[in-house]
């Protein structure tokens, strides 16, 4: 009897094991995922993290939206002081046909301790991606053969016309840019 | 009255262009592969001048923008002190310049750059481009961002630009050492295969 109760709590033991891999495994899954998810942020506190094959989709988008997307990162001033002008272009410009995505360059190391709290805490609108891909030579001039590297870097485009942008913004710089390809 | 409304919508849009193309060659300017890199007298972390022609013995340099305070910078920081260990000896010794604008990024301050070095042991001068008239001239725009210089009669030509190698977040992940491998091919007299190549990195505060 007694070797029996031993021996139950060792495959009791040996499950709860394999159960907390499992999740373990699940989790890690989750932030390096490649497979779109639309509502991961509104479940979950964590990221979608793309590297630059994933996440090139984003930027050969063929319907009829205008897509404004900012590379950014949280440790990056320039890039935090023009985020709340691309939330606002995102929310005053919705009705035509505008859509922000907002990229994250931070350090996959970073994403619980910085940029999940960061978008917790300024109630980010925009859509947040993660792009985690160090070899950065190799898919910068895919962004644009302009960019030399440096953020905020932004690309408005809207099917095949396309624009780079190497600089920060202000609000009306921005809307300026976006309204080329309203009109 | 018709056709003089047409002339002058097309000088608006000749003008409109050329603008563009201005802007254009503006924001491109910096240095090419081949070009001659100027010399410079910038102040050390010791105090000192240092200018590029106090190396007399130099065959060339590698020539770092960097900075105290952008992430990529400081994740290459030991990779930097690396280099120069490895090439001060050949001829190639590192010199680092920090381009920031001090007023906006006071974490660059001289005090700041002291502070760092001395926990870093950077055994490289690591100098401040005061007024921020050196960057520029190279055509740096983010840290960290690198000029292979080889001494020539000419003066000193610009032979590689562009990042470290081919891993900011795990050096073990490095697959290709650009700035060796640059380095290397200078020493041996062979042609450098990749003469350009981008990362990210921070924009130089000005």
């Amino acid at each position: 009897m007694y070797t029996f109760r031993v021996m139950n709590c060792r495959i009791l033991l040996i499950v709860f094991v394999l159960f907390l891999s499992c999740k373990n495994e699940n989790k890690s899954q989750e932030v390096t995922t490649s497979i779109e998810k639309e509502d991961v942020l509104k479940e979950k506190p964590t990221v979608e993290a793309y590297d630059f094959n994933a996440f090139e989709k984003f930027l050969n988008r063929k319907d009829d939206k205008i897509y404004v997307v900012n590379f950014w990162a949280t440790w990056c001033a320039p890039c935090i002081k023009e985020l709340p002008y691309f939330e606002a272009i995102n929310k005053n410009f919705k009705s035509e046909n505008v859509e922000v995505l907002l990229v994250s360059l931070d350090f996959p190391k970073q994403y619980q301790t910085k940029l999940i709290p960061f978008i917790k805490k300024h109630q980010l609108q925009s859509k947040v991606v993660a792009l985690n891909d160090p070899d950065s030579n190799a898919w910068i001039p895919k962004v644009s053969e302009e960019w030399s590297g440096a953020i905020p870097a932004t690309v408005i485009y809207n099917k095949d016309k396309r624009m780079f942008y190497e600089q920060s913004f202000n609000y009306n710089q921005l809307k300026t840019e976006i309204e080329k390809f309203i009109n | 009255m018709k056709k003089s409304i047409k002339i002058v919508s097309a000088l608006a849009i000749v003008l409109l262009f050329s603008a563009f193309t201005l802007n254009k060659t503006n924001t491109n300017k910096g240095y090419q592969i081949g070009d001659i890199a100027t010399d410079f007298s910038l102040q050390n972390i010791d105090g000192k001048m240092v200018s590029l022609a106090d190396y007399t013995e130099a065959k060339g340099f590698i020539v770092i923008f960097t900075c105290n305070t952008c992430p990529y910078a400081v994740a290459y920081e030991d990779r930097i002190e690396a280099l120069n260990k490895k090439y001060a000896d050949k001829g190639y010794p590192v010199i680092a310049i920090m381009p920031n604008n001090t007023d906006v990024q006071p974490g660059d301050s001289l005090e700041a750059m002291q502070a760092r070095a001395k926990a870093k042991g950077f055994t490289f001068p690591y100098l401040k481009d005061e007024g921020q008239k050196i960057y520029p001239q190279y055509g740096a725009t983010k840290t960290p961002h690198v000029y292979v210089l080889e001494k020539t009669k000419q003066g000193n030509q610009v032979k590689y630009i562009g990042a470290i190698d081919d891993n900011y977040q795990d050096e073990a992940s490095v697959s290709k050492k650009y700035v060796e491998n640059a380095v290397d091919a200078l020493l041996q007299g062979k042609e450098i295969e990749e003469k350009e190549t981008r990362a990210i990195g921070c924009t130089i505060k000005v």
